[in-house]
């Protein structure tokens, strides 16, 4: 008898290990040391442009002139930006250097934050939010839908360069879930964006990805026509009236 | 290291057994205290323990030091009333009352992380287990670690740790030295939960030294910490967040700090080990002997561990005075050179130039014709870098019985003064470098002349943020520097003062000068040294309580042949000499040799000096032979044999004592307590093992020197740190150091 206990909790176990993992869910585009490539080595000569050097100038003022590395991450989100949603080496380095600490501890914050790419990304970064209000509303097919139309695996970047697709955590639209954010990158520092747009369907994630590769704006926001916002479809049914003074104004007077 | 790492200052060390003085160490004397005999007045203390409590001893022997002892607090361990001074943490304290709380991330040396939790111990009023590294102490706190509830956030811990870990205790190298092997087995449960797939991590490359099996790793981060603040490259990194956080460099970079060795001691699991050490032994196999390391003046204390004939890894020994935990990585790996190019026979160097092997009675033979063939001032002996005293002391009495007194020692230039020590010793001594406030640096590269004197000037400029000015060509230090120049005029500048780092070194309370024993083989050597001692004066760095002009050395042997007197009567003996000893010389320049001169290489690797030789003698190195080496500061230790000596070799001193009594001269010692005592009549503090002398006499007594200072900027001392005497240009380890280690 023993024996039979045995060999059924075998069995279990080894049915554990036999599921087939689901593919890890990397949330970070890039792993945690660096592989020099063309594009990214520390070779490469990298600095922030005119206009945004002005910018670095005012970010270092929020803090105090001797905590410079206080400003590690704005600075490394404009880098970003102006780099067209990526961050290489070099832009790393010269952050390091602008904020006078050893380069190791910029690559240690960059890679801890998941936002900060390290490895290219289209020129229009998709973020869906896969965080459970937005799963339970269907934010798996979406994504499912935004991979099959463009081709790609998650994080990986379409052949023209647009388009890519990533996972996010939840960014608060979870009356309008799902959604997705666009990241726009395609106008470098000055024109970025990060926009949301809620209440996707599969055929409107589409329709929105096509319509940024025309080069149009669709509009942010909800995406159901019926809703204002966050509110209900067919406007409020609560909350008609306007809110009830106060007795009295003056509450000394009372 | 592991746990209980004790100060080991072994009898033998202390000076306790100093020859001539019998000390009844096997017979335990009856000791009566004054409590035993005034029973009432011990029970009236209100301030010790209660008389069931077993008396406690802080761990592994330490003592408590109380910078200010009305602010001393007292705290409960374990019922046990202990008292701490304020500001320690719970840890601290656990460790005065006995009691070693098991630990990953704390280290004493390093800051304090927090990240492990394996230190949680119950404090009495707090509602979770506390992490004791990271708590202050506050008074009247009662801390209690053998709970039920410190059991189990420790067993707790410890499964957590275990299960990203990987089972390759078999196949890893800190197998048997491993903390969390102890520590699971003494806090650890037998058995884990985990049932899902275990993450692995890619290795990365720091370099011929470190072998990093990064899957091991469990995050500790005191190699991070290790880096950062003592070895001063910001290197390491905790990259990555949760459980798939990676210690790294990012970018391929080789770790080429020459302390980055230590994090093979500090690293408490097998993550980071030592490659050259990698597979080749495990630690219950090799016999640990407490030695001195030779490779520069620092005499860090090591312990050599050896297994049978061969010296299998070198580990760091606890001298807070010296080296603390810490050694070179040359110290570290350079052992494998001990086992190559070895010199083991006799050799004579026949008509057709060729070695021909010979017993030793026919090399001594020869040897002693030829040395009664030649005039009393054509003999010269050159005593190398590696040379112990005894062997020093030998080679100097025998010459001069043969009428010669030209005799020095390598690297103490063509005219050493060893009139007056505080001349040619780091008079501060290294510890006392942690009180200086203000460095000056003349023509010394301490990160690689010695690099634990150099991670002391670091310790200090981090702790009370020292200034540093440095004076020599341009060098990469590890701590922020002024380069206030290159040559001695600006020595001469802030001597008289018109060098903004004048005022800097006048306003300083403890400055410190160190002037590097570079500077001995310069002909304007005088010269420099009397601006120094001007700057010194007008800095008032030498005053009674404290002696801030130090010179620092760069070979274990100099030290103590000034001590000896090793000075040549002419310091261009050589070029007209016609028998040459060079006792492990092997920086002479050979071409300074006349070309019939017959020069005898008594030595224990193959290296320069045997291609000008006509005879060599193969001598004991110094993990073989029991020898007296000085350090920079003056202090003398000893080695100990660790292994024993290869082929027909012997000791320095021996062959030097059996020579003499070949060629007629006998020496009047015969053992190693003789010679000792011959010792003491010229030096007595060689034989005072780990004693200090201060100077007495100041270095102003010197007579004013006359020489013009050249313009000639200082050089390098050490051009390779990774090769330089003859044991660590026989190794292959520093071969590929030096190869891809240094820095372009």
């Amino acid at each position: 008898m023993l024996g039979r206990l045995a060999a059924q909790r075998f069995r279990e176990i080894r049915q554990v290990f036999r599921q087939i993992p689901q593919a890890p869910r990397l949330f970070s585009t890039a792993l945690n040391y660096h592989l020099d490539t063309t594009d990214n080595n520390p070779d490469l000569p990298w600095e922030f442009k005119e206009a945004n050097k002005a910018k670095v100038k005012e970010i270092l003022s929020h803090y105090p002139s001797n905590y410079k590395q206080s400003a590690v991450i704005p600075l490394l989100d404009l880098a970003q930006q102006q780099h067209g949603g990526w961050l290489t080496v070099s832009a790393m380095n010269e952050v390091a250097r602008i904020i006078e600490v050893a380069p190791i501890r910029v690559y240690e914050v960059a890679t801890f934050y998941s936002m900060f790419n390290r490895t290219k990304v289209g020129k229009y970064h998709l973020l869906v939010c896969g965080t459970t209000p937005c799963m339970l509303r269907g934010s798996r097919d979406i994504e499912d839908a935004l991979l099959k139309h463009l081709g790609v695996k998650r994080n990986e970047v379409t052949k023209d360069g647009l388009f890519s697709v990533g996972e996010m955590e939840c960014m608060g639209c979870c009356v309008n879930a799902p959604m997705i954010t666009v990241a726009d990158y395609s106008n470098g520092s000055e024109g970025y964006a990060y926009n949301y747009y809620e209440d996707v369907t599969p055929k409107r994630v589409v329709e929105i990805v096509e319509a940024l590769r025309r080069g149009e704006k669709p509009p942010r926001g909800t995406q159901n026509p019926k809703r204002i916002n966050s509110g209900p479809e067919g406007g409020n049914i609560t909350l008609l009236g306007k809110p009830k003074a106060p007795p009295c104004r003056d509450l000394d007077a009372c | 290291m592991g746990l209980g790492l004790l100060s080991s200052r072994t009898l033998l060390r202390s000076g306790k057994l100093r020859p001539g003085i019998f000390t009844p160490l096997l017979r335990r004397s009856i000791v009566s205290t004054s409590e035993l005999q005034n029973a009432e007045a011990a029970q009236a203390q209100p301030d010790s323990p209660p008389p069931d409590l077993p008396k406690r001893t802080p761990v592994g022997g330490a003592r408590v030091h109380f910078p200010n002892p009305e602010d001393a607090i007292e705290v409960f361990v374990d019922g046990y009333p202990v008292k701490i001074p304020k500001g320690m943490t719970v840890l601290q304290a656990c460790e005065i009352a006995g009691v070693d709380i098991p630990r990953f991330c704390y280290h004493s040396r390093l800051s304090i992380a927090g990240n492990c939790r394996m230190c949680l111990v119950e404090v009495e009023k707090s509602p979770k287990p506390v992490a004791s590294c990271a708590m202050p102490a506050l008074p009247g706190m009662k801390i209690k670690t053998d709970t039920p509830l410190a059991k189990k956030a420790r067993e707790g811990v410890m499964e957590f740790l275990l299960m990203n870990h990987p089972l390759d205790c078999p196949i890893c190298d800190q197998g048997g030295e491993c903390d969390l092997q102890d520590q699971s087995m003494a806090f650890g449960s037998d058995r884990g939960r985990f049932t899902e797939t275990k993450r692995s991590v890619v290795d990365k490359n720091l370099g011929p030294l470190v072998k990093t099996v990064m899957t091991r790793c469990i995050q500790c981060t005191r190699c991070v910490r290790f880096a950062t603040e003592i070895a001063g490259v910001q290197d390491l990194g905790m990259l990555g967040r949760g459980s798939g956080e990676e210690i790294g460099t990012y970018v391929e970079r080789l770790m080429t700090s020459e302390l980055s060795g230590n994090v093979i001691d500090i690293c408490p699991v097998g993550a980071l080990t030592s490659k050259p050490f990698a597979f080749k032994a495990r630690n219950w196999e090799l016999k640990g002997t407490e030695s001195i390391d030779v490779t520069d003046a620092v005499g860090s204390n090591i312990r050599i561990d050896s297994r049978g004939p061969e010296v299998m890894r070198i580990l760091p020994r606890l001298n807070e005075d010296i080296n603390e935990e810490w050694i070179s990585d040359k110290t570290r790996f350079f052992y494998d050179g001990l086992k190559r190019q070895r010199l083991n026979d006799p050799m004579i160097r026949g008509p057709d130039g060729r070695f021909k092997a010979v017993s030793w009675r026919d090399a001594l033979a020869v040897v002693a014709e030829v040395i009664h063939q030649v005039k009393p001032s054509e003999i010269v002996g050159v005593a190398g870098k590696l040379s112990d005293a005894e062997s020093m002391m030998a080679l100097k009495d025998f010459l001069n019985k043969m009428g010669s007194n030209n005799v020095w020692c390598e690297g103490n230039g063509p005219s050493p003064n060893a009139d007056i020590r505080s001349g040619y010793i780091m008079n501060t001594s290294i510890s006392g470098l942690e009180k200086a406030d203000v460095f000056l640096l003349v023509g010394t590269q301490p990160r690689v002349e010695a690099a634990m004197v150099n991670a002391r000037i670091r310790k200090t400029v981090r702790a009370a943020q020292a200034k540093v000015g440095y004076v020599g060509p341009a060098t990469d230090l590890n701590y922020d520097h002024e380069h206030l120049g290159t040559g001695p005029q600006t020595l001469k500048e802030i001597a008289d003062g018109r060098h903004p780092f004048s005022s800097t070194l006048i306003n300083a309370k403890n400055p410190c000068i160190i002037v590097g024993a570079g500077v001995f083989e310069r002909n304007d050597k005088d010269a420099i040294f009397s601006v120094v001692e001007t700057i010194a004066e007008s800095a008032k760095a030498v005053r009674p309580d404290w002696n801030g002009l130090n010179v620092l050395l760069l070979n274990a042997a100099q030290a103590a042949a000034l001590d000896l007197g090793l000075v040549p009567e002419s310091g261009n003996s050589i070029e007209s000499s016609k028998f040459i000893y060079l006792m492990g010389a092997d920086d002479v320049n050979l071409e300074k040799i006349p070309e019939d001169a017959f020069v005898v290489y008594q030595g224990h690797h193959g290296d320069r000096g045997v291609y000008r030789a006509n005879i060599i003698l193969p001598s004991s190195a110094f993990s073989e032979k029991e020898g007296t080496y000085v350090n920079t500061e003056g202090c003398a230790q000893t080695t100990v044999p660790a292994v024993p000596t290869v082929g027909d070799a012997r000791d320095d001193w021996k062959i030097i004592r059996a020579l003499s009594e070949v060629a007629g001269a006998c020496l009047p010692y015969d053992s190693l307590t003789a010679i000792r005592s011959r010792m003491r009549t010229v030096a007595p503090n060689l034989l005072n093992t780990d004693e200090r002398q201060p100077a007495i006499f100041s270095y102003s007594l010197k007579p004013e020197s006359r020489q013009e200072m050249s313009t000639v900027p200082f050089g390098t001392a050490v051009e390779n740190f990774y090769m330089t005497d003859s044991i660590t240009r026989a190794s292959k380890v520093m071969a590929q150091c030096s190869a891809s280690l240094l820095k372009k």
